[in-house]
């Protein structure tokens, strides 16, 4: 039952690393678009990608921390407790990003524009990176059951910055890949050159920010390292192929392809890490069976994962179908 | 009792918990402001549509989509300061969590439901108004209501557990034998959620009937600003008798369920029949002063009955009594500000019966504008009542604030990042609402006439960023 309710868990930090993840990635393509004569068009082509969806992409990270500290509380107590500096500083990104993304949309002066935008594209570097971390501290073991103690070594180390750097690096790869389909579908070459290039750059870095983690793991966290190279390693392997599938099939790929072979790229980290960490939860202090609740509040978990199932992902799909179709796209505010 | 002891107490609490409960107080507060919009306001932006499609109401269609972008940015700005405070749950309370996660998390997970649906809806609708056929797009506001109801349900049940809570068993010091839905439909659930429900459409109601009110009394009497004040004032004035017994109903369940909170409630010092309802008024040293009390009037109105023996504070440990002088003035505020909102309503009664008008003179106009903010420091107070009053515990009877709170870190640095921040994010968001109404103002003719058309005064607020975008766009089609 416990695993099951694990099961919840890492497919909601999956789908939030994908989705969450393409809009944070989204944001740093805004950072770097250069001066606001140069970056308008790739800015209005992200404003109106991400808009209408970047709300209900967010409700994954609730879902996460609800999951967590409903199914594992002892687990989701002593990671606050540690960790607590990235995640205050990620819950700040968060604000920043959500009100500077939603105020650009409805300012008019330019430089008005540009405070909320830099708020908005600033905060969504930083949020990703603090966010990558926290996996990282986890998945490196530093996070103890019995008290705080380590409120900077436990995320100022080798994974949580090669956690932190990754995400950082995914999300933009991930977002790339979506707008340069995005573009497409909207018929827009100039863009999508423009983020063919960012995918490619970005993907590029990613493998070899990807191949450089080996490296650090074997050091760093060695049992996360012979998990994800035995366990795991179908799931790396598939992150992998994935990911250099969407770099190749840039050129051509239709738009859904080249998104599910991003997402694949994406949910395979994650699941590698979740295979990697079992039956562990925590290190190898926690397993997963020790932190779970009782049955009977794992299972109501679950009748609400059916009935979000149920409900929420069908009108997700709608959403995403109207947006996809253009149903939002003379809408500019 | 006085300094020393206070002192004494003080020290013995963990260093965190000071600038953790300061930080909760704020943040909740600050959230609590954005709620009614989420969960009220989309009805109000629903009337309008509704009148709107089913009278070609040209003025209530203009409405409905201004009140659709407003919603937007604070439902944006409402989504971020939640996400903060499921944060700090872990930040600031990690032993509440993990101690009771399991029991307490329950309506959390619930409530990330309708949050899911809330999100998809609003953003469907928000961004429909073109595309969508317009009954068709009046129906997918529907879910954002609804969703709306469904999530203050799950969070209330929630607090409404931490006031009685229920659904488990304690053993060792572990949440077992967990029954979900005790948990969610806790003895305080009804009529906590009720109060909340109906408060949130009191605060959207005459916050926003006070903006239309504030412009008519700057002259603009057309018929597009008396729709804006009437449609949002009549919500609040058929609410508002409702919540008026409501209220009423849940004191007497606080009564009977919290003699605790009761007690500071009454700013009762000692149990007895006879209990004065004392107006104003605080406690020092144990004695009632400044008040002014009314005979038998607790006694009264909780037991109907003068001979109604209430308990008093006599009746717990020192250390279990909440801060009482703070509860009872909560009230106090809570209570006056709502009859002053019922004195309103009723005014706007007697001037429609007589004239079938808003009353006429500045005065009334005056009071329905500050209406709103007299709504806020209603919520406000009553939220000051419930938690504050529930006091030292942060979940009745079972686990103490102080030893719930965090131990790791200098909160005081995470509260004052989250000051600066909300306040700015709090300010930006009346900037920008208030840019919003004055474009609306510049352009209202334009865009009078094109019901479902190009919405000019967005296009222009996606500003020069995107104009280029959207030509490109048209020429590709």
């Amino acid at each position: 039952m416990s695993d099951v309710a694990a099961v919840v868990l890492f497919t909601g930090i999956a789908l939030y690393a994908v989705f969450g993840g393409a809009d944070f990635g989204a944001g740093f393509w805004d950072l770097t678009a250069g001066g606001a004569e140069r970056g308008r068009e790739p800015r209005a082509l992200i404003d109106q990608s991400i808009g209408p969806v970047w709300e209900a992409n967010h409700v994954w990270l609730i879902y996460c921390l609800v999951v967590l500290w409903t199914g594992f509380p002892t687990a989701f107590a002593s990671i606050m407790e540690t960790l607590y500096v990235p995640i205050g500083l990620a819950a700040f990104g968060i604000v920043l990003r959500g009100a500077g993304f939603a105020f650009r949309r409805v300012s008019v002066r330019t430089p008005v524009q540009r405070t909320y935008g830099a708020a908005f594209a600033l905060s969504s570097v930083v949020t990703p990176f603090f966010l990558g971390a926290v996996a990282g501290g986890v998945a490196s073991g530093r996070v103890p059951t019995n008290g705080p103690s380590r409120a900077v070594s436990s995320w100022v180390e080798p994974t949580s910055m090669l956690g932190g750097t990754l995400a950082v690096v995914v999300c933009a790869y991930l977002a790339a890949v979506f707008l340069v389909a995005d573009s497409r579908r909207r018929q827009r070459p100039d863009m999508e050159r423009y983020f063919r290039r960012r995918a490619l750059a970005s993907g590029a870095a990613a493998g070899v920010i990807a191949i450089g983690g080996i490296f650090v793991l074997h050091d760093d966290a060695r049992r996360l390292f012979d998990r994800l190279t035995g366990p795991a390693l179908a799931l790396v392997i598939v992150s992998g192929v994935c990911g250099l599938a969407a770099l190749v099939a840039l050129q051509r790929a239709s738009p859904p392809a080249l998104r599910v072979l991003a997402v694949g790229a994406v949910a395979g980290v994650v699941g590698g890490w979740g295979v990697a960490q079992y039956p562990y939860l925590l290190g190898t202090h926690l397993r997963i069976d020790q932190a779970a609740a009782p049955d009977a509040t794992l299972w109501s978990l679950l009748v609400v994962f059916a009935l979000a199932a149920v409900l929420c992902l069908p009108s997700l799909a709608w959403l995403y179908v109207l947006q996809q179709r253009g149903a939002f796209d003379q809408e500019s505010g | 009792m006085a300094g020393s002891s206070l002192l004494a107490i003080l020290a013995a609490d963990p260093s965190q918990l000071l600038p953790a409960r300061e930080q909760m107080a704020f943040t909740l507060g600050f959230h609590i402001l954005l709620v009614p919009f989420g969960v009220a306001f989309t009805f109000l932006m629903m009337l309008a549509n509704y009148r709107a499609l089913r009278h070609h109401d040209d003025d209530a269609l203009l409405l409905a989509q201004r009140w659709s972008k407003v919603a937007a940015v604070l439902f944006a700005v409402g989504a971020v300061s939640g996400t903060v405070l499921s944060f700090e749950m872990g930040l600031l309370w990690p032993r509440l969590m993990g101690r009771f996660g399991a029991a307490y998390g329950i309506p959390f997970a619930v409530e990330g439901i309708f949050f899911f649906l809330e999100a998809i809806f609003i953003a469907i609708y928000v961004y429909g108004w073109k595309r969508l056929r317009p009954w068709r797009h009046f129906w997918t506001g529907l879910p954002v209501v609804l969703a709306g109801i469904g999530g203050t349900a799950s969070v209330v049940a929630a607090n409404s557990w931490m006031n009685l809570p229920g659904g488990f068993t304690l053993r060792n010091g572990r949440v077992t034998d967990v029954k979900p839905l005790a948990v969610f439909f806790n003895r305080a659930f009804w009529y906590e959620n009720v109060h909340m429900l109906l408060a949130a459409y009191v605060v959207a109601a005459f916050l926003v009937a006070g903006v239309y009110a504030a412009a008519m009394l700057k002259g603009r009497r057309d018929r597009y600003h008396r729709l804006g004040f009437l449609l949002p004032f009549v919500v609040g004035a058929v609410v508002m008798p409702f919540q008026i017994v409501v209220g009423d109903f849940v004191a007497r369940e606080a009564f009977h369920n919290e003699p605790a909170k009761f007690a500071a409630i009454e700013l009762l010092p000692h149990t007895r029949t006879h209990a004065p309802e004392v107006l104003g008024g605080i406690i020092i040293d144990g004695k009632v002063r400044f008040g002014l009390p009314i005979p038998s009037g607790a006694s009264l109105l909780a037991g109907f009955d003068p001979g109604t023996r209430i308990r008093g504070l006599d009746t717990l440990p020192a250390a279990d009594r909440a801060p009482t002088s703070i509860v009872h003035l909560s009230f106090d505020v809570m209570v006056a500000t709502a009859f002053l909102l019922l004195g309103l309503v009723l005014w706007f009664a007697v001037g429609w019966w007589r004239r079938r008008d808003i009353p006429g003179g500045r005065w009334f106009l005056r009071a329905a504008a500050v209406a709103g903010v007299v709504a806020v420091v209603c919520l406000e107070a009553g939220w000051v009542v419930t938690e504050v009053g529930r006091q030292p515990w942060i979940v009745h009877g079972l686990l103490r604030t102080r030893d719930a709170v965090t131990t790791s870190g200098n909160v005081w640095a995470f509260l004052a990042g989250t000051l600066v921040i909300f306040t700015v994010v709090g300010v930006a968001a009346a900037l920008v609402l208030r840019g919003m109404t004055q474009r609306w103002r510049s352009d209202r003719e334009a865009d009078i006439s094109v019901p479902y058309g190009p919405d000019l005064p967005l296009e222009v607020a996606a500003g020069a960023r995107t104009r280029d975008g959207s030509a490109h766009e048209g020429s590709a089609r």
